[in-house]
């Protein structure tokens, strides 16, 4: 058991060699290939969390753009709903102006040619009416119906109520007293000398007499001074004749 | 009976002798380095390595922890130092299991060696970290009585670490020899297989005890520079 002091120094060396090599072909090779390693490690790490960042980054504004797309859709609906509602009343309301126009209009043609109608018929009848009158009168009796006409007339001055005649009588006696007499066919000299003396009885004084043809009386007679209207004609009876005849 | 094998000379002149020692330390030199170069020549820095790679790595991160949880700071500094004392120490150790081979580290010259080497490195690495003057100043710490004994530990632990290896293992030699011509069947591998363990271990508390001491005479001004806790690993615990 004896120390070999060659060997000593030629271990001491040998093992210097050893560290220079193992150092040269061991310890810097492996440690900077873990360095490397964890060097990309990191920078992938780095990597990731700012790809992450970035990532979160374009969601936020991702989802602030959805929420600001979400509003401006909801205001546009808003609006849009508004603006039809709005044109919607308008539309309604020309309709039913339109439509209430059109039926006003046509209320008004209806009634006008109810009224041509009712008007025609009246005229009608009223002409049938006095021929037949006539015919009938002429037909059963020596006079005429105008001879009738003013027969009746008088009749009906002469059965007067006191209140009708009192204001008869004032109208005749009013100074101007111009009595008009108006019928619808011309009145022969005996019937206007039998009407002037009906009335001429209520008369305190002269009267001028003014005979005027009116088709519109319908087979009557009228007197009118400035103040009264007196009348007698078969109108009312064709009023009423008429309004039956509507009614049925 | 050999008991050394520095008694196996192949070549001899004059002082020069090349002994079974020298020629199986330069025999596992190459081994180790081939080894090595085989792996490392085409490390990949990638995500993934090689299975080699991967051992490779476990080995140098493993002694770097190591070193670094002894108190050096700066592991890679003294990384080709003591790792290579392990490596060396283990794979010499280890390869007992091979027949007919002897462990170079069951020579005295070659742990001597050793020991000197740490001898030599503690102030070597002491000086480079601190300077000559701070180095000096760590042998009259704490007092000045204490510089004699502070000399006589630094011998007496290489000493120790020259004799604590050899014996280890020159007697695990001897005993498996002893045994093989006793019972030459069953007992002997047992006794290499205990062998292999208390190689590993020699190998792993030689490394550790020359880290010691060197952090020991780097220790001052690594606490200086770090402020770190003061050093809880001695050779007294080992």
């Amino acid at each position: 058991m004896e120390i070999n002091w060659f060997t000593v120094i030629a271990q001491i060396v040998n093992f210097l060699i050893l560290v220079w090599l193992l150092k040269r072909f061991l310890y810097k090779p492996v440690l900077k290939a873990v360095d490397e390693r964890k060097k990309k490690i990191e920078a992938r790490l780095e990597d990731a969390a700012m790809r992450k960042a970035e990532a979160k980054k374009d969601k936020d504004l991702f989802r602030q753009k959805n929420e600001d797309f979400d509003k401006e859709r909801t205001a546009k609906m808003n609006l849009a709903q508004e603006d039809v509602n709005s044109e919607k009343e308008r539309l309604f309301k020309k309709v039913r102006n339109e439509s209430n126009a059109l039926r006003s209009k046509f209320e008004n043609s209806f009634k006008q040619r109810k009224q041509e109608l009712t008007d025609s018929l009246k005229r009608k009848t009223k002409d049938e009416v006095f021929a037949i009158v006539g015919k009938t009168l002429s037909d059963l009796a020596n006079a005429n119906l105008e001879d009738q006409v003013i027969h009746v007339f008088i009749k009906k001055i002469d059965n007067l109520t006191e209140v009708e005649k009192s204001k008869f009588i004032h109208a005749l006696n009013d100074k101007h007293n111009p009595v008009a007499i108006k019928s619808v066919f011309d009145l022969s000299a005996s019937s206007k000398q039998k009407l002037e003396k009906a009335i001429g009885q209520f008369a305190e004084k002269q009267l001028d007499f003014n005979y005027k043809l009116e088709a519109e009386l319908l087979s009557g007679i009228e007197i009118e001074t400035a103040s009264h209207q007196m009348s007698w004609n078969i109108e009312s009876y064709l009023d009423s004749l008429s309004r039956d005849s509507i009614t049925m | 009976m050999r008991v050394s094998p520095d008694q196996m000379v192949f070549w001899e002149y004059g002082f020069i002798t090349i002994n079974l020692t020298i020629v199986t330390t330069w025999a596992l030199m190459f081994l180790l380095v081939f080894g090595a170069w085989l792996i490392t020549r085409k490390l990949k820095s990638d995500i993934e390595t090689s299975r080699w790679q991967n051992v490779l790595e476990m080995l140098v991160l493993m002694i770097r922890n190591q070193i670094k949880e002894v108190g050096l700071s700066k592991p890679d500094k003294y990384m080709g130092f003591i790792g290579t004392l392990f490596l060396f120490i283990a794979v010499s150790n280890l390869l007992i299991i091979l027949p007919w081979y002897e462990a170079p580290t069951g020579s005295l010259s070659t742990t001597a060696a050793l020991a000197i080497s740490v001898f030599i490195a503690v102030p070597f690495f002491g000086i480079a970290e601190g300077g000559l003057k701070r180095y000096l100043h760590s042998y009259l710490q704490p007092n000045i009585i204490m510089l004699p004994f502070n000399i006589i530990s630094e011998i007496s632990r290489t000493l120790a670490l020259a004799v604590r290896l050899f014996g280890n293992i020159m007697s695990g030699g001897l005993i498996a020899t002893v045994l093989i011509s006793i019972v030459p069947f069953f007992f002997p591998m047992v006794m290499s297989a205990l062998g292999m363990l208390t190689g590993m271990i020699q190998a792993y508390i030689f490394a550790i005890l020359a880290t010691v001491y060197i952090a020991a005479a780097t220790e001052d001004t690594q606490r200086k520079k770090h402020k770190e806790i003061p050093l809880e690993v001695n050779e007294k615990q080992i």
